[in-house]
């Protein structure tokens, strides 16, 4: 099944152009193992972070395994708790992704539904959906998030602050992500909309939904799956970002960025590691991502392949 | 012209007013505002006193009213985590924000536009496209990330720049400013050119594509035809037709610069707006964050009216389409 999912993908025109870049190869490696490995973080990581039986404080501060006492036991050291840097680290980038998968998620369901509909029934419902993406459009994401956030802090009470972490995060980067979405999705439905095959199904009496569902998404499909995957790399980001600054995921469950910000505390007394390689896993996950996008752009733009 | 601007000021009077009631409902709506003036042992009594005196029982219409009068005077109440009143926590925080958001737009904005207009003029040169691959990282690297880079580098390694706070501050009535002394300059290198890194990256490809653009128009064919140097056509003739979105951008960009200075600000500890912001999210402090929303809202919106105003000036294309429309 899935071999066979490869191959057709390989035989295509995209996979043509993805099979001639190196780029596009490397970071779809790199992105894909970073994936395997948060998925399967319980086999891979050496040790289980959040069992209490195996961190001892006794360990806290190690350096990695190239440094002076360092220990053959913790490859990249260890934090400030004794925790390994890699198994915390692998288990942070689960939760990184997994937000950043589900509000992108959110983020392109609400954009697509607003931006389809608004491209499709028009009128005045039109005019509101995009004043109020061009309004979104103007305030910074990270902003947007940090208010929804905050917002959302308000209404739960305090002691459930951080079992209710990651939902809430969900919804402040969802909902700061979604009027890309909803742009560029209105702009391609206002061009399918008068293609022939739209108005021939008109004619047979489709109803309006199953036009929109059935014929215009998956015409459609190709910008917003460039959108979606450099707005991934984006609310990977914005998640760390939060984390980063307080606001995020606790130290208890602790994301990427929740890693940095603690080890950012002990870069005067010399522990280097505890911040860099969260900082590094980072970028090279969010660099991954972002360089096929870019590749993706290219590859599905038609208007660049007729050269 | 007089009904461009007057459309443009009641546009910007609209989006006030209504980021005016997002925050009152902030306000309002948000937790309990008794509850969080009085504490736990208040008796219903001194509640009722306190809801009734804060107006919280009028008509909402009236509260409204009310918080808009408040607000453009100035006043925002008092902090909950704090007990000082907002506004003054906020006039304390400003000019510390301005100050690197300031530099930081001109660090953005000069080396932008010098490197896109150099990566545009030489295509494809080594120092181009260094320029134009270290942009591309650029993008992928969050802004936490190289101010901790940077920190590490210059303060823990090299030791030779501060890596939090302002430095020594010199006083002018409510302003305070770090621009005189060294140790305030100093402390202003590392978070304003953190802050600028992403904006850079921005306007390097904006003016590189519009100037690659600009130099395949007929004007330019024709003035290299007239035999006029290299020089004189990318400085003079190129260049100011690349730069009109470089101003609209320098808009929006003022306004990114202050939402990415509390990201800045939280690094290198920098007590300005946004440091101030962070800490109220954390505590759930309503009253600064509806203030920090009018404040920034304020500050974005008189940027764009300024940049519609001076697009105006600059660009004869949009007289003409004001002057037809009212035709």
């Amino acid at each position: 099944m899935i071999p066979q999912i490869i191959k057709t993908f390989l035989d295509s025109d995209i996979g043509y152009s993805f099979k001639k870049s190196k780029v596009a190869i490397v970071s779809s490696i790199i992105f894909v193992t970073i994936v395997l490995t948060s998925l399967l973080a319980v086999v891979i990581a050496p040790y289980n972070p959040f069992d209490p039986k195996s961190v001892s404080l006794m360990d806290a501060f190690t350096p990695p395994i190239w440094s002076i006492g360092g220990s053959v036991d913790f490859l990249l050291g260890t934090d400030q708790q004794g925790r390994d840097m890699l198994s915390t680290m692998i288990y942070g980038s689960q939760i990184s992704l997994i937000v950043g998968f589900a509000s992108i998620i959110f983020a392109m369901v609400l954009g697509v539904f607003l931006g389809v509909t608004a491209g499709y029934l028009g009128g005045r419902y039109e005019i509101v959906v995009m004043r109020f993406t061009d309004v979104q459009l103007t305030i910074p994401s990270i902003l947007m998030a940090l208010l929804v956030d905050g917002i959302a802090r308000g209404f739960i009470s305090k002691s459930l602050h951080n079992d209710m972490a990651i939902y809430v995060l969900i919804l402040a980067i969802g909902i700061s992500e979604w009027p890309q979405f909803a742009r560029i999705t209105r702009a391609a439905t206002l061009v399918e909309k008068n293609k022939e095959y739209v108005l021939a199904s008109r004619i047979i009496g489709l109803s309006d939904i199953v036009i929109m569902i059935k014929h215009i998404l998956p015409n459609i499909l190709r910008p917003i799956l460039v959108i979606a995957t450099i707005g991934l790399s984006q609310a990977i980001i914005t998640e760390s970002t939060l984390s980063f600054l307080g606001v995020g995921f606790p130290p208890t469950n602790p994301s990427l960025g929740t890693l940095i910000r603690f080890g950012n505390n002990f870069l005067f007394s010399g522990e280097w590691w505890i911040t860099f390689f969260p900082a590094i896993f980072l970028v090279v996950l969010a660099l991954s991502i972002n360089l096929l996008g870019d590749w993706m752009r290219d590859a599905l733009n038609p208007k660049l392949k007729v050269r | 012209m007089f009904n461009y601007f007057l459309k443009r000021l009641l546009q910007s009077i609209l989006v006030m007013l209504i980021v005016g009631f997002v925050s009152f409902s902030l306000f309002n709506f948000v937790g309990d505002p008794v509850n969080n003036m009085v504490g736990q042992e208040a008796s219903e009594e001194t509640r009722e006193e306190i809801r009734e005196k804060l107006g919280l029982n009028d008509p909402v219409y009236t509260q409204f009213f009310k918080f808009v009068v408040n607000a453009s005077n100035g006043e925002f109440g008092l902090s909950y985590e704090l007990r000082r009143p907002v506004s003054l926590l906020i006039s304390e925080r400003l000019p510390a924000t301005l100050e690197l958001v300031l530099v930081s737009a001109l660090i953005a904005i000069f080396f932008g536009v010098l490197f896109g207009v150099y990566t545009a003029i030489n295509r494809d040169g080594f120092v181009s496209n260094f320029i134009l691959i270290t942009s591309l990282f650029g993008v992928s690297l969050p802004t936490f990330v190289i101010g901790i880079l940077f920190i590490y580098l210059f303060s823990v390694i090299l030791g030779i720049l501060p890596s939090f706070g302002r430095g020594e501050v010199v006083n002018f009535g409510f302003w305070s400013t770090g621009f005189l002394t060294i140790s305030g300059i100093k402390a202003l290198i590392l978070p304003s050119i953190t802050l600028s890194l992403f904006q850079m990256t921005y306007i390097i490809r904006l003016v590189r594509a519009e100037m690659i653009e600009i130099l395949q128009t007929d004007y330019i064919k024709f003035a290299r035809a007239r035999g006029i140097n290299n020089k004189v056509i990318n400085n003079r003739h190129a260049l100011k037709n690349g730069l009109i979105p470089v101003i609209t951008i320098t808009g929006i960009n003022i306004g990114t610069l202050i939402a990415f200075s509390i990201i800045t600000e939280t690094v290198f500890q920098w007590p300005g707006m946004g440091l101030l912001f962070i800490n109220a999210v954390q505590f759930v402090d309503v009253p600064i964050m509806s203030a920090y929303l009018i404040m920034v809202a304020f500050l974005f919106v008189m940027i764009n009216f300024i940049v519609d105003i001076a697009y105006y000036f600059i660009d004869p294309r949009i007289r003409l389409k004001e002057e037809e429309a009212i035709k």
